[in-house]
């Protein structure tokens, strides 16, 4: 736990708010002592060693600058998310990794050995592709075992990997069938079953689950997280769901124009965004634009045009430019009809923006609220329906104060 | 009447077009020569009897009587014809052989080309098609005669000293069936070689087999759909071939299509001659079933 603390809490916090160590997440009334005991979930072992390190690594396609002078380490054990938009390099990361491209320069170290140029069928890599790549020609049995006829195994252990390949991934009764005779469901069990029979020291997963229906995927995910903690294999994972990557990623890079711009827990990710750039990909955010006016025992004072002034609690490192962005999440934005009492955010300042409700979404689970400030801006507010009867709901046109404590909001340099 | 009916009309009069086409094109002609193969030769226009005269009605079915197996006896009697099937076959299965050799390379090469590369490449192919087959065939007994254009070649590089004889010998014979019949051979290749996923080569490579591996346990098995096709293809006419081996072959030994030019020709046998292109047939109703089945199931596939 307190090993995993130190890479799973980023430096971008400030000192008293850790939000996934032992004394913020998981442990709210006791001691350290009990945290470690009532750990949730049994996390992968991981060492200090990193079982990946890719160091400068940069490719072009002529004049395009795919991964541009990338260095990551990836822990032995990890689940490691690939986050980006389409055409961020994330993929082509991951190619190198398997070794469809090679890098124009840097090196990528696999447990201290540079396979930058190894080729793919000599690495102890294996990758999970985005259309499966299924032989069709060869059955669910024959697939699985390609691997491991390559690598020389003998008869008797090919078919006992097999058969143990195929029961971790539920598809028994179904070995001689082909790819086309499957549900995409099951291809995709076939092509994990496959790239994970070799047992790889690093599996790649590109958009693995980009072919199936939400259900499925929902269900697929917790199966996979639930697979790598128990082989304890090192997965990297490419994704341009950030749902996805939250969900099943102990880590999320995120990156754009070949660079990774922040790497972070998904909680990190989402409440301490490096940059404005980020806080707008990674999930919805409101943003106000303004001018740092006072600054005071790490609390800013921003004054926008389209809020007002705004009190904002200041993230380590502090912003070092005048010219800010306030940024809050809509859920964190609460709606009441009268302004709440300066103490009804605790002891933290309050930010206060009154308006006219403009639109009503209801979702199901939440409600998402958009609120026309007298300024002509439009606030953001999502609220949980905790109660199945619509007591607290409000109606469009009607006047709200929409309020935020300093603490849950970020100030972003622009 | 119900709106579905009335399309269905002329629907079904499109289906049948073709089995109309089979029948006046085909089956009609193939019903004479089946007629003509188990008649007599005789001297007279047309050079075979019985003749059925319909204008005397009933009394031309009398002529039935007189049809006889005697030819297809012939044809089993007369090691000249069992010589010439096999000698068919042996090219055919020979000529085959030596195209796929050399079309596979080339059609996969096609395939692996940058896109706009493989449009011309495909033209490349195709070019030879605008010159008629004869002319081609021509053209390479020029090349090869004694003073052609490849035994010049040769005696000026001093690879040879004297003129080899290349025309009416068994390998100009290969070369010209081999040019003629080769982008038969390469575009059905080319096109099960081009709709190959790249993917599964990268997956073959990632379970960790070489790519000479990754070529005979994927691309490979994955193009014999196109080899079949390909094969099929060009095996069919070659065993039927007779402009090529009359014009670039010795005549020692002929091929079934040579042989049946000169009963018909030369001979003036028609029914002998029927009798042999009817067991010709006969013998390629195999290979094209084969065909089919082969073309079906790459649909299906594809589809």
């Amino acid at each position: 736990m307190r090993r995993l603390s130190r890479w799973r809490s980023a430096a971008s916090l400030p000192p008293g708010l850790d939000l996934c160590g032992e004394s913020g997440l998981l442990d709210v009334t006791s001691g350290e002592a009990s945290a470690e005991a009532a750990k949730p979930l049994p996390e992968p072992a991981v060492s200090d060693m990193p079982l990946l390190r890719i160091e400068g690594v940069a490719k072009s396609f002529g004049n395009f600058r795919a991964v541009d002078k990338l260095s990551l380490d990836i822990r032995a054990g990890e689940f490691f998310a690939l986050l980006g938009p389409s055409g961020c390099g994330k993929t082509t990361l991951l190619r190198m990794l398997a070794g469809f491209e090679t890098p124009d320069e840097g090196r990528i170290l696999l447990g201290g050995n540079d396979i930058a140029q190894v080729l793919p069928h000599e690495r102890p890599v294996n990758m999970m592709f985005q259309n499966y790549a299924l032989f069709p020609h060869l059955s669910v049995r024959d697939n699985i075992a390609f691997g491991l006829r390559r690598a020389g195994m003998a008869r008797k252990d090919i078919a006992t990997r097999v058969a143990e390949m195929v029961a971790l991934v539920k598809l028994e009764g179904l070995e001689k069938r082909k790819p086309d005779q499957l549900s995409g469901g099951q291809r995709q069990r076939v092509a994990l079953a496959r790239s994970l029979a070799r047992r790889p020291q690093v599996l790649l997963l590109d958009e693995p689950l980009a072919a199936l229906d939400k259900k499925l995927r929902e269900s697929t995910q917790g199966e996979l997280m639930e697979l790598q903690r128990r082989l304890g294999t090192t997965f990297i994972i490419v994704t341009h769901d950030q749902e996805e990557a939250m969900t099943m990623a102990g880590r999320i890079g995120v990156m754009d124009a070949g660079r990774l711009v922040q790497v972070a827990t998904p909680r990190n990710l989402y409440e301490a965004p490096a940059s404005r750039w980020i806080a707008e990909f990674v999930g919805d955010i409101n943003l106000f634009n303004g001018q740092v006016a006072a600054r005071e025992n790490g609390r800013l004072t921003v004054s926008t045009a389209e809020a007002g002034t705004l009190s904002v609690s200041e993230l380590w490192p502090p912003v070092t430019k005048e010219v800010v962005s306030v940024a809050i999440r809509p859920e964190k934005v609460k709606l009441s009809r009268r302004a709440p009492a300066s103490d009804e955010g605790g002891s933290h300042a309050i930010n206060r923006l009154e308006g006219v409700v403009s639109d009503v979404n209801y979702l199901g689970g939440v409600t998402s609220y958009r609120v026309k400030l007298e300024t002509g801006a439009v606030v953001r507010a999502s609220m949980a329906n905790t109660a199945r009867l619509d007591v607290d709901a409000y109606l469009a046109g009607q006047r709200v104060v929409a309020w935020f404590t300093a603490d849950d909001c970020l100030v972003l340099e622009q | 009447m119900s709106a579905r009916r009335i399309f269905a009309r002329p629907a079904r009069l499109a289906a049948i077009a073709p089995y109309l086409w089979m029948v006046l094109f085909f089956l009609v002609p193939f019903g004479f020569v089946l007629k003509i193969s188990l008649s007599q030769t005789a001297i007279a226009q047309p050079p075979y009897t019985p003749v059925f005269d319909f204008t005397e009605g009933r009394a031309a079915l009398a002529a039935f009587a007189q049809l006889s197996f005697d030819n297809f006896k012939l044809l089993i009697s007369d090691n000249l014809y069992i010589l010439s099937y096999l000698r068919s076959l042996v090219v055919a299965v020979t000529s085959t052989l030596i195209l796929l050799l050399i079309g596979y390379p080339i059609a996969y090469g096609m395939a692996r080309l940058p896109q706009r590369w493989q449009a011309v490449a495909m033209m490349l192919v195709i070019v030879p098609f605008w010159t008629s087959f004869l002319i081609r065939i021509y053209a390479w007994i020029n090349i090869l005669q004694h003073d052609g254009l490849l035994n010049q070649i040769l005696l000026a590089l001093h690879i040879v000293s004297a003129p080899v004889v290349w025309l009416s010998t068994d390998s100009a014979m290969y070369l010209g069936i081999v040019y003629s019949y080769l982008p038969f051979m390469i575009l059905p290749l080319y096109a099960t070689l081009s709709k190959m996923d790249a993917s599964l080569l990268e997956a073959a490579g990632d379970l960790g087999a070489s790519p000479l591996q990754a070529f005979w346990l994927v691309t490979f098995p994955l193009s014999l759909p196109g080899v079949g096709a390909g094969a099929l293809l060009c095996f069919i006419p070659i065993v039927g071939e007779f402009v090529i081996p009359d014009l670039l072959a010795g005549s020692n030994s002929l091929m079934i299509g040579q042989t049946l030019w000169l009963e018909f020709f030369t001979n003036k046998d028609w029914p002998v001659a029927s009798a042999a292109a009817v067991a010709l047939l006969l013998l390629l109703v195999p290979p094209l079933v084969l065909y089919d089945r082969l073309q079906r199931r790459q649909l299906e596939a594809g589809g």
